[in-house]
């Protein structure tokens, strides 16, 4: 049972009261981008084996988005937190490479 | 005016635990954040100060719950809903708010006894060995959204009034004699 706390309320919800909603800090590309960066956005997904951010949502409770960072190999959770960034905060990153010290973090050479 | 009829009419079941669907309440859903006002519109509504994060503030039949960050839920007498609703207009005038009266948009159970905890603990991922008085804890009853806290010697539930059956059902079977946990 995967258990996330939610930063906005403090619950330690279970899974059943939250939804997912997939892979986190994804760049828009609306009107105006070209057809590869419109496809990569619609379809190109990390799905690592490892570390991986995600939304959740904290639907039967106050109701808020908010990302995770957790490993989906082991299903351990490494922390959540708001969603108001574009990249994960660096105390959630260090919480990551005390626990996986060869883990880099990779949005820095994607688009 | 025509008689407010609550969901279920006032159902009620003597299982190991009593429970009762109470109502109508007055509820009013109050969505701000941050407002300079704030503390005094509620304080002139249910008469209670604004509540911490996941708290609720009780004051005689007037309380107010934190529902997220930026809502409130202000309850009431039914009879009295109008009147809040014409105060926090006035005390939030020209600051960002909604308030809306949702009264007749949900239901309220009380579940009563010394094993009430016993009827939500089969229905809810509630640590309820870790639910402090005064706290509003938001989740599920089996399919359906709910929040509940501790008042009295035992639970209040809301949850919305299209589900009010289903919610009794779930009570009135969690609560069957000799279904003790």
């Amino acid at each position: 049972m995967l258990i996330l706390e939610c930063p906005y309320c403090g619950v330690k919800a279970e899974e059943t009261e939250l939804s997912p909603g997939y892979e986190a800090h994804l760049k828009r590309f609306g009107p105006g981008s070209t057809p590869e960066e419109f496809e990569a956005y619609m379809f190109a997904r990390k799905n690592p084996k490892g570390v991986h951010f995600e939304r959740w949502r904290h639907t039967y409770g106050c109701g808020k988005w908010f990302l995770a960072a957790r490993c989906t190999a082991t299903l351990e959770v490494f922390g959540t937190y708001p969603a108001q960034v574009s990249e994960p905060p660096a105390d959630i990153i260090a919480k990551i490479q005390a626990r996986r010290p060869d883990w880099r973090p990779d949005w820095k050479d994607t688009k | 005016m025509s008689d407010p009829v609550s969901a279920l009419n006032g159902a009620s079941f003597q299982g190991f635990a009593t429970i009762r669907e109470i109502g109508p309440l007055g509820m009013i859903t109050l969505r701000a954040r941050g407002l300079k006002s704030l503390d005094k519109a509620i304080k002139a509504v249910t008469g209670t100060k604004v509540p911490a994060p996941r708290r609720i503030e009780i004051r005689g039949d007037h309380a107010c719950g934190w529902m997220s960050p930026d809502e409130y839920l202000l309850m009431l007498p039914y009879a009295e809903v109008g009147e809040a609703m014409a105060k926090l207009a006035k005390a939030l005038a020209g600051e960002h708010h909604l308030a809306v009266d949702v009264s007749d948009a949900r239901a309220v159970f009380r579940i009563e006894g010394d094993k009430a905890d016993q009827v939500l603990r089969k229905l809810m991922p509630v640590d309820f060995d870790r639910l402090e008085p005064g706290e509003l804890r938001r989740s599920r009853a089996a399919q359906v959204a709910a929040a509940i806290w501790q008042q009295d010697q035992g639970f209040t539930l809301v949850c919305f009034r299209s589900v009010a059956s289903y919610v009794m059902g779930l009570l009135t079977h969690s609560a069957q004699p000799g279904s003790e946990l």
